[in-house]
């Protein structure tokens, strides 16, 4: 479980975050949406330790992050696998290379142990003898697996996945989203997405809290969304004329309108 | 007040990464094998460079100073061999090759881990718990304080050779003049300063980019121009050591 309490984030005179608190539970995908700019990224930032807010704490299971040795905070992290936005792969490195970097550092396996637990990871994300390519050679779904593949390999507890599906078709980003849903049910890990991606908000969303400027205006999960009174919200999810369309006419067959 | 408010800034963010670059390794095998990749991408890599340059620089101090001197009736020419290897122990090895390694390498060092910065690499490994500055700097650092004297040794022997080159092709002075001259008054606090010279100058050459390179905050645009103030950042401070430690030490 993770849980944030009242953070709050500054640069200059721009308050990015304003005392924003939310419990994430394991063992479920946990979403945190909102339009660009709303803070999310820099949310993610502070969860994970790259970025000190100016007030406020993160509790990783009752251990408070920003109360921690900075040698605590490393041993900590070796608990946290992110995903980032663009694979953040090392371009010099293989696939296999790229997911076996975090046993080469931390783990005591033999060489054959740790590339036996590569092999297992890649197979996981469906990316069984992918081991010799380069990034350069992958797709974008492709890199975005590898980067899950990166992210479980040291077994994490808590997952943290930044705009999982940016940059992808919709039905690779249901791949995704399935991969993502799957791994955390079966570690039962504390999984926090940050996303804009309507469709797997409605797929995956077990928890949502979203962010408008700043602050958190809503939380519920996917089944509750779209019944949400909230203003800004609605204008979120329903930005386009389409998504509005579906809305009236689900709730029209419904009989609510 | 801004420009020195920079400047201490700068410094101490500086100090902190150096700081920060002598925490213990995770795991020294991994760091062994990142620092082996730089000292031949450092190394191997800049070695034709040096090699061509070190030659033409031997070879025309050797033309210049016959020059200089022909038709002196009281500096005898075997001076010409003495001067060149002063000039290019002293001076020209560590100095050229470290302005030359602040072209190719510096540039190297600043925009890789600027790129590492804007793609999230850097980032993906803090996530990891691996110290980065320990990891990314420390081991480009040590590798170029390992390979760059190495190649100042090279240059410093091959400007020789280049002067030798350049006499042997055809001069008013006699091979054996020169070969009589390198060989003239030899002492070997010369090659220590040369040495304690490369030391310097590699720290300087390899610290400066990193940083520039470390703290991008950007886009390709940034790691552009960090790039363009690696290398004149660390020209400036190869001059200003230079004079420093000619200053200090002779």
């Amino acid at each position: 479980m993770i849980e944030i309490r009242d953070i709050s984030k500054s640069f200059g005179e721009q308050h990015v975050l304003k005392q924003v608190s939310a419990v994430f539970e394991s063992g479920k995908t946990n979403l945190v949406i909102g339009i660009s700019g709303s803070g999310k990224t820099v949310l993610m930032k502070i969860m994970t330790g790259l970025i000190t807010p100016d007030a406020g704490k993160v509790f990783f299971n009752d251990r408070d992050y920003y109360d921690l040795s900075r040698s605590e905070q490393k041993l900590l992290r070796r608990e946290i696998g992110m995903l980032f936005q663009g694979s953040a792969l090392f371009d010099s490195l293989t696939v296999e290379e790229n997911v076996m970097l975090p046993l080469n550092m931390f783990s005591n396996d033999t060489q054959k142990e740790r590339l036996d637990r590569v092999n297992f990871c890649l197979d996981r994300v469906n990316l069984a003898g992918a081991n010799k390519k380069y990034p350069g050679e992958l797709s974008g779904g492709m890199k975005k697996r590898v980067g899950i593949a990166r992210a479980i390999v040291l077994n994490p507890r808590y997952l943290f996945c930044d705009e999982p599906n940016s940059g992808l078709d919709p039905r690779t980003s249901i791949v995704i989203d399935d991969l993502i849903i799957e791994i955390t049910k079966e570690y039962n890990m504390t999984t926090i997405i940050n996303t804009h991606d309507m469709n797997s908000v409605m797929e995956i969303g077990e928890k949502i809290v979203f962010l408008y400027k700043g602050v958190k205006d809503w939380e519920g999960n996917k089944d509750e969304i779209l019944q949400a009174k909230d203003e800004n919200l609605n204008s979120f999810i329903f930005a386009s004329d389409f998504l509005r369309d579906a809305r009236d006419a689900l709730k029209e067959k419904k009989g609510l309108l | 007040m801004n420009i020195e408010f920079n400047i201490f800034q700068h410094l101490g963010k500086f100090l902190i990464m150096i700081g920060r670059m002598f925490s213990r390794p995770e795991r020294w095998r991994m760091y062994f094998k990142e620092m082996f990749r730089q000292m031949v991408d450092i190394g191997v890599g800049s070695a034709f460079i040096v090699l061509l340059v070190s030659i033409f620089i031997g070879a025309v101090t050797a033309v210049q100073t016959a020059y200089q001197l022909y038709g002196t009736p009281f500096v005898p020419s075997s001076y010409i061999g003495l001067i060149v290897r002063n000039t290019i122990i002293f001076e020209l090895a560590p100095t050229f090759t470290a302005l030359i390694l602040a072209g190719k390498v510096g540039s190297n060092l600043a925009s890789e881990l600027g790129s590492m910065r804007v793609t999230e690499q850097i980032d993906a490994l803090e996530i990891m718990g691996v110290n980065t500055e320990s990891y990314l700097i420390s081991t480009r650092v040590m590798a170029a304080i390992i390979t760059i004297p190495i190649l100042v040794s090279v240059a410093a022997y091959s400007g020789i050779m280049g002067g030798y080159i350049a006499t042997a092709a055809g001069s008013n002075y006699s091979v054996e003049d020169y070969v009589r001259g390198i060989r003239m008054y030899f002492d070997p606090f010369d090659v220590q300063l040369m040495f304690i010279k490369s030391f310097a100058f590699s720290f300087i050459v390899s610290s400066i980019s990193c940083y520039m390179g470390y703290y991008v905050n950007g886009g390709s645009v940034e790691i552009g121009r960090a790039s363009t103030k690696a290398v004149v950042y660390s020209c400036i401070f190869i001059l200003l050591a230079d004079y420093v430690i000619a200053a200090l030490l002779l």
